[in-house]
């Protein structure tokens, strides 16, 4: 189990709480599929996802980053214990979605990314190390059930 | 995955609009890493100070980003243009190349929360890809 500071606590609900999760999970999925072509592989369903401008219109990649944001949200809420939070979600990207474990980590990076433009300076080091920690122990909880 | 056209002039206009910030992103992205990534301080146990904003982490942070400000200029060829840095990395500094990644993700950030309007996923893939060529680059006399 991680381990947190109350201060880490602290800072991964600021962060959270200054964020929209129907303005960023658009912006981080388009920023995934844009900044990653491959992870186009996953979302054969999503229609035309294969050159730029078609990313940034269309209506079911911004719809699905919100989804993916919500479940961060159930992290949040539950940061001493995302592993069982996200047992189901992990078996379900393994077992159904096939989805290579190494996508947890591009999406966490574009998530950093898009939190750092939204909150600029008030992304301090500290509070980016904080924040990489939190989404390291979920891309840790995402992987956990793969076998 | 090797820049094309486009990508050598995405990350040029990029660059135009943030070359007037180069030391103050080193600075603060060198600064970010060794907050983000502790493993990294092992490279720097010779300084007075490793804490943010330090005299020894900006001015190493300055000549970090001399060191991407020469690779932008070289960017058609990266290997050759930067041989005289993968030399020093390789032989003197013997820096891992895992943290190469580790600093490219600290200037994005960095870049990201200075110009956001300009950090679109665009720049972003552009620069990811020309960091990691860079980075490439700075590797080619490892072994």
């Amino acid at each position: 189990m991680v381990k947190w500071t109350d201060k880490e606590r602290s800072t991964v609900r600021t962060v959270w709480e200054s964020i929209d999760i129907d303005e960023l999970g658009p912006e981080v999925l388009r920023r995934v599929l844009i900044v990653y072509p491959w992870t186009e592989r996953y979302f054969g369903a999503f229609g035309d996802i294969f050159t730029t401008t078609a990313i940034l219109q269309n209506p079911k990649v911004a719809a699905h980053g919100i989804v993916v944001l919500r479940a961060l949200d159930q992290a949040v809420k539950n940061m001493d214990n995302i592993k069982d939070t996200y047992a189901a979600l992990s078996r379900l990207h393994f077992e159904k979605l096939e989805v290579d474990p190494d996508n947890f980590r591009l999406l966490a990076d574009c998530i950093t990314i898009s939190v750092a433009c939204k909150l600029r300076a008030e992304m301090n080091p500290q509070v980016q190390a904080t924040w990489q920690k939190f989404l390291q122990a979920v891309v840790d909880a995402m992987c956990a059930q793969y076998y | 995955m090797s820049l094309t056209d486009k990508d050598k002039a995405a990350v040029k206009a990029l660059w135009a609009k943030i070359s007037k910030s180069a030391d103050a992103i080193g600075a603060d992205a060198l600064g970010r890493m060794i907050v983000a990534y502790p493993q990294t301080k092992t490279y720097f146990s010779h300084w007075p100070s490793t804490s943010y904003g330090s005299a020894p982490v900006m001015k190493h942070g300055k000549d970090i980003m001399g060191g991407v400000v020469l690779a932008v200029s070289k960017i058609d060829n990266l290997v050759a243009g930067l041989l005289d840095l993968s030399e020093l990395h390789a032989f003197k500094l013997r820096v891992d190349p895992a943290n190469f990644k580790l600093m490219a993700h600290c200037i994005m950030v960095s870049i990201a929360t200075k110009f956001p309007a300009e950090f679109s996923p665009q720049a972003h893939v552009a620069l990811d890809k020309f960091l990691a060529n860079l980075a490439l680059a700075l590797s080619e006399k490892y072994r």
